[in-house]
């Protein structure tokens, strides 16, 4: 595949329609909602992200933060998707995403993955990955705990 | 005669594509690509010096040994320090601010004693100063900016005191390119007593340095930034001040004599050299300098002036493109910018698509980029074996980057 295609991968349309008009950006009370904050402390992208969870169930997400189109494109599409889901299943399409980013086998019949799949571009960015899996991150790390 | 072509003939990393593009390096900053003299002489150190030093009694163990110490020989004569155990190797520059940060400052620094430094610093240059103050009790003081990222005199003076006991600063801003007046600097923090300190990781591989000219107390810097291998640079001390420190790091090669539950230290430098020593790495480091003295140091740093003035000008016409720092002619080889609305992140992905490498990130200086206004900036360096045929690919990608998420903003 040429540059250019790999580029026009890892901008899809979606993305970037995502990073424009991002999904669920703003705050939760927090005495209703997790907060987390998570850095890149390589590039400096840094991501709040408020998980409101009720009998183990996410029932709201938002996000703020400053970052790349990467970055922010795939907290607007995690907390699109983790809405509404069990915190296991949240935790297990993080685990989906992870292999898919990384370029590995993923099981893509599961869940309806939607708008994530189009992140897959970044496999042919390797220095890109950690863009895509920060919101994700935070997302494991509020529900782990 | 300074000739960018044969000088380019002597790195062989550059004649290579780069997602089908020419290789553009201008990332020159974060480490600089290593010339064929300075590779075969690690080889042939490898391949038929190799030994440990100061201790074996046969040939390549001396062999060895004259390497070593030659290397400190020719750093010495680099920077033109007075005496040659004025000079340690280190690891590179971090751990070099890391000796004077733990043997020198934990050890004199009082309660409400100041440490004086710029918000353009690198952390390596100002983390181990927070950690002193927390250890001592001492407090950080910033010498504010001016506007265009440069510092005043009269804002140094209003700065130091006589509670400063130190005064550290980049000589030249790995983000701005800002090259700091650190000699009148350090006029200024003898007169109160203080010592002067210069992390000189990005003016060391670029104009001559003089230690003894800028009569600086101690000075820190990194073989990798100027044609030499990773994993060692040098810190250099005054006597006085070094033979009053304690050794960083303890263990074999530093002792003079060892017992049960006492031990003494060897002389200057070998007391701050615990372990075996960076051998390969330091004999590296002294053919990087033949290298950089034969092409002259003078030679290079015109050649990156002319590099920069000529991109500063070729992105006048591109008003999306911001470029922080000072007036071209009042800075070194590095170019710090945003294209507005686009990320520095998305920047660069579609820079190396063009063969072009670039930094984008915080640049190790989270302050700055506070102070900036903005999380992350792009960052174009130069060095000797760049051309204005890079600028303008550089310029052309820039364009491609712009277009493309022009583009793609619009669907």
């Amino acid at each position: 595949m040429s540059m250019q295609s790999n580029l026009d991968t890892l901008y899809r349309q979606v993305i970037m329609d995502h990073y424009k008009n991002p999904r669920n950006r703003g705050e939760l009370d927090e005495n209703d909602a997790l907060t987390i904050n998570m850095n890149n402390p390589s590039c400096g992208d840094r991501i709040q992200l408020h998980l409101q969870v009720e009998n183990d169930q996410v029932v709201e997400a938002k996000f703020t933060g400053e970052g790349c189109s990467i970055s922010l494109s795939s907290a607007s599409m995690m907390t699109d998707t983790v809405k509404g889901k069990s915190i296991e299943e949240a935790l297990e399409i993080s685990g989906i995403f992870s292999e898919m980013v990384q370029g590995k086998e993923y099981d893509d019949e599961k869940y309806d993955l939607g708008d994530i799949e189009a992140l897959q571009g970044v496999t042919k960015f390797p220095a890109r990955i950690k863009c895509a899996t920060l919101a994700w991150k935070a997302m494991e790390k509020g529900l782990d705990e | 005669m300074f000739d960018v072509q044969k000088v380019r003939e002597q790195f062989p990393i550059l004649h290579q594509e780069v997602n089908g593009h020419p290789l553009v390096y201008l990332d020159n900053s974060a480490t600089s690509q290593k010339p064929i003299q300075v590779i075969e002489a690690l080889e042939e150190y490898y391949n038929s010096n190799n030994s440990n030093v100061h201790r074996g009694v046969h040939t390549l163990g001396s062999k060895a040994t004259d390497g070593y110490e030659g290397a400190r020989d020719r750093v010495q004569s680099f920077i033109n320090a007075k005496n040659r155990e004025e000079i340690i190797f280190t690891r590179g520059t971090t751990t070099a601010l890391n000796i004077v940060a733990s043997s020198y400052a934990n050890a004199k620094l009082n309660e409400g004693d100041e440490i004086v430094l710029t918000p353009m610093e690198h952390h390596s240059n100002i983390i181990p100063w927070q950690q002193v103050a927390k250890a001592t009790g001492a407090v950080l003081k910033y010498i504010p900016l001016q506007p265009d990222g440069t510092i005043s005199l009269e804002d140094v003076k209003e700065t130091v005191t006589d509670k400063t006991k130190i005064v550290t600063m980049v000589h030249v801003s790995n983000v701005l390119g800002t090259m700091n007046p650190v000699k009148e600097v350090g006029e200024i923090a003898h007169n109160h007593g203080a010592i002067m300190i210069v992390d000189g990781a990005q003016s060391s591989p670029h104009k001559k340095v003089d230690v003894q000219d800028l009569n600086c107390d101690f000075f820190a810097f990194s073989a990798h930034k100027m044609c030499g291998p990773t994993g060692i640079g040098a810190l250099y001390g005054k006597k006085e001040l070094l033979d009053d420190m304690e050794p960083f790091e303890f263990g074999g090669e530093m002792i003079d004599e060892v017992g049960l539950y006492e031990s003494t230290w060897k002389e200057l430098p070998y007391k701050f050299e615990g372990g075996t020593p960076i051998i390969g790495g330091a004999i590296g480091f002294a053919k990087a300098i033949d290298y950089l003295e034969e092409i002259g140091l003078e030679n290079i740093e015109a050649h990156e002036k002319m590099l920069v003035q000529y991109a500063m000008e070729r992105l006048v016409e591109h008003e999306d493109v911001e470029v922080y720092g000072p007036p071209a002619d009042q800075r070194a080889g590095i170019l710090t910018f945003n294209i507005k609305g686009v990320h520095p992140h998305d920047v660069a992905t579609v820079l190396d698509s063009q063969g072009v490498a670039v930094r984008a990130g915080h640049h190790c200086a989270r302050p700055l980029m506070n102070w900036l206004g903005c999380t992350a900036t792009a960052r174009a360096s130069f060095y000797l074996y760049n051309t204005k045929s890079d600028v303008d690919a550089f310029v052309d990608a820039l364009v491609t980057a712009k277009e493309y998420f022009g583009d793609v903003y619009a669907e």
